[in-house]
C-alpha cells in the first residue's frame, strides 16, 4: 500500500517509543493513559458543547424558530454561556437522598459513555484500545449508564426519578437486544468483532451498500433502538417533562446535572459513531466497489483517489454528524410514545423483523450474494 | 394469514405515517424563509402588528376630532377589573333639550387584562383595540389614560 499522509500509527509509535526509552514503564504507562484522557476529556467537552448548540438550532429550525442568536455570531457561545451558568449554580443538598449514591450515579454515566467512546477509531491509528471483540465491548459497556440512571432514581427519594429510572430500566433492557441484533447481522457480514477490522473490510464499499437489503434493515433498527437507548425522543419517557418533571435528575442540580446532560449527548454520539463505523465505514472514504470500477472503468480509480485526500477525520466526522442529524429530525418530528407502545414497538416488531433479518443475512453471507 | 398481513400493513401504515411526519419537519429545516420569529428589537422600525392584534384600548377620532362615544358607560358596566371610568356631563342644547356628552373616558391600563368586552358590547363601535404593545413606563400614572381628545365632540349619525 502507498504511504498515507494520514496514517497517525507511526506518530503514536514514536511517542510511544520516546516514553518508553526514557522512563521506567510503569510511568510511562501512566504518562500515555493521562495524555489519552485528557485527549478525551477536551474532545469529550468540545463534543458535548457542540451538540447541544447544534441540537438547539436543528429544533429552532424544524420549529420555525430562529434558535440562539444573541451570544457570538450566530449564538455560537450560548452554549459556554450556559455552561459556565451550569458551573456557577447551587449544588442543592437533598437531605433525605441516600448521599453516596445520589452523588455516584453521575459519574456511573459519565464514566460508562467514557468508556464506550475509547474503543471507537477515529481514524487509521486513532484509536484509543483497539479490542478484538470492539462491537461486544461497546455493547456491554454503553449499557452501563442505566445503572447511574437507575441508581439516580432511587437513591433522589423522589417517586418522580423513581417512576422515570424504572422506565429507562425497562426500555434499555429491551432495546438492548435490538442494538444488539443488529450488530450482530453486521457482524456476520463482516466475519471479525474487532472494530478496526470492521472498518478495514469496508474499504471496497461500505456494509450498508456491499450488505444491501438486510444490511439497510439493520441499520435502521439500530437507529432507532439507539435513539430508544439514549433516552432521547421519541424514546424519553425516563425524563418525560409533562409527567415526570425531569424524570430520574429531578432532583440534580448544577455540575450534575451537567455531567447528566452531558452524558445523554455523548451516548448520542457514540450511539452515531458505532453506526458510522459498523455501517457507514467509519474512517473510511467512499470508494467504488470493484463492480462499478468494472463499469466506470479509470474513472472510478481516479474518483478512489481524489475521495482519499479527505481526512479520515472528516469522514468520520461528517458521517457521525449525519447520523446524529437523524436522531435530532426523529427527537423533533414524533410525539413520544406511551409505555405500552414502547414496548410493543420492541417485542412486536423490531424484534421479530430483527431475527428474521439474521437469518437473511445469513442465508446471504452463506450464499455469497453480497457484493 | 390475515393476521400476517394485518401485521404488515400496521408495519408500512407506520413507517409510512412518520415519513410523513419527517417530510413536513425536514421541509421546514431546509427553507428557513418560513421563519416566523420577529427579531424584535432590530425590526422595531418596520414591525407591524396584525389586524386583531389586542394592543390598548383607544378610542378612533376622525379628521373634525369627533369620536362616537356618547358616554352610555356599558364599557363601564361590564369592565370586568374597573379599568374603564366614563364622566359624563349634560349639555342644553339650542332647542332647550338637555343631552349627556362625554367629558372624560378615563382608562386604566395598569388594571386592563385586554379581554375585549368593552369593545364587544359597544353599540357605538366607539372604542377599538390598537396596535401598540409598548407599555413599559416609568411612573404608574402615566398607565391611566385619557381617550378622548381635548376638544373632541360626538359625531353626529347621519340619517339615511
Amino acid at each position: 500500500m502507498a504511504f498515507n499522509i494520514y496514517d497517525f500509527t507511526s506518530f503514536n509509535q514514536s511517542i510511544d517509543k520516546l516514553l518508553y526509552d526514557n522512563l521506567p514503564p510503569f510511568w510511562a504507562l501512566i504518562i500515555e493513559m493521562t495524555l489519552i484522557g485528557v485527549a478525551f476529556l477536551l474532545f469529550y467537552a468540545l463534543v458535548g458543547l457542540f451538540l447541544v448548540y447544534a441540537e438547539r438550532k436543528v429544533c429552532a429550525f424544524i420549529q420555525n424558530r430562529v434558535g440562539p442568536n444573541r451570544v457570538g455570531p450566530y449564538g455560537i457561545f450560548q452554549t459556554f454561556a450556559d455552561f459556565i451558568k451550569l458551573l456557577m449554580k447551587e449544588i442543592i443538598h437533598i437531605r433525605k437522598a441516600d448521599q453516596f449514591l445520589f452523588n455516584l450515579a453521575p459519574f456511573i454515566v459519565i464514566i460508562a459513555s467514557f468508556m464506550a467512546i475509547a474503543a471507537i477509531p477515529f481514524g487509521l491509528g486513532l484509536h484509543a484500545i483497539d479490542f478484538n471483540i470492539g462491537v461486544f465491548y461497546v455493547m456491554a459497556v454503553s449499557s452501563l449508564g442505566v445503572i447511574g440512571i437507575l441508581l439516580a432514581g432511587w437513591s433522589s427519594n423522589n417517586k418522580y426519578s423513581l417512576i422515570g429510572a424504572m422506565r429507562s430500566g425497562a426500555q434499555i433492557v429491551s432495546y438492548e437486544l435490538s442494538v444488539g441484533m443488529s450488530l450482530v447481522t453486521i457482524v456476520i457480514l463482516a466475519g471479525t468483532m474487532q472494530l478496526s477490522e470492521i472498518v478495514e473490510a469496508q474499504r471496497n464499499g461500505w456494509f450498508i451498500f456491499t450488505g444491501h437489503i438486510p444490511a439497510i434493515i439493520a441499520f435502521l433498527i439500530f437507529i432507532i433502538a439507539g435513539t430508544a437507548e439514549t433516552n432521547r425522543g421519541p424514546f424519553d419517557l425516563a425524563e418525560a417533562e409533562s409527567e415526570l418533571t425531569a424524570g430520574f435528575h429531578t432532583e440534580y442540580s448544577g455540575i450534575k446535572f451537567a455531567f447528566f446532560f452531558l452524558a445523554e449527548y455523548m451516548n448520542m454520539f457514540i450511539v452515531a459513531s458505532i453506526a458510522a463505523t459498523v455501517f457507514l465505514g467509519g474512517w473510511m472514504p467512499l470508494h467504488l466497489g470493484p463492480l462499478l470500477t468494472d463499469l466506470l472503468g479509470n474513472w472510478s480509480l481516479k474518483f478512489n483517489t481524489g475521495v482519499d485526500f479527505i481526512p479520515p477525520f472528516f469522514w468520520y466526522m461528517g458521517k457521525t454528524l449525519l447520523v446524529i442529524f437523524l436522531m435530532m429530525w426523529f427527537k423533533w418530528t414524533f410525539p413520544r410514545l406511551r409505555i405500552d407502545q414502547l414496548l410493543k414497538l420492541e417485542w412486536k416488531y423490531l424484534l421479530p423483523i430483527n431475527l428474521f433479518n439474521i437469518i437473511l443475512m445469513a442465508l446471504i453471507v452463506l450464499m455469497g450474494w453480497h457484493f | 394469514m390475515n393476521a400476517i398481513i394485518e401485521y404488515l400493513k400496521e408495519l408500512f401504515g407506520g413507517i409510512k405515517t412518520l415519513l410523513t411526519g419527517m417530510k413536513v419537519t425536514g421541509y421546514y429545516f431546509v427553507h428557513p424563509k418560513e421563519i416566523t420569529t420577529q427579531q424584535y428589537p432590530e425590526n422595531r422600525k418596520t414591525l407591524k402588528m396584525f389586524d386583531r392584534f389586542k394592543g390598548e384600548v383607544s378610542m378612533p377620532h376622525d379628521e373634525n376630532n369627533q369620536h362616537k362615544c356618547t358616554a352610555c358607560s356599558i364599557c363601564e358596566i361590564n369592565c370586568p377589573n374597573g379599568s374603564i371610568e366614563v364622566i359624563s356631563r349634560q349639555v342644553e342644547k339650542e332647542d332647550g333639550k338637555k343631552k349627556k356628552e362625554l367629558d372624560t373616558y378615563i382608562y386604566k391600563l395598569s388594571m386592563c387584562t385586554f379581554c375585549g368586552i368593552c369593545i364587544k358590547v359597544c353599540p357605538q363601535d366607539a372604542i377599538v383595540f390598537s396596535q401598540g404593545f409598548e407599555h413599559a413606563v416609568y411612573n404608574k400614572e402615566k398607565l391611566i389614560k385619557t381617550l378622548n381628545k381635548p376638544g373632541s365632540s360626538l359625531k353626529e349619525k347621519v340619517k339615511e
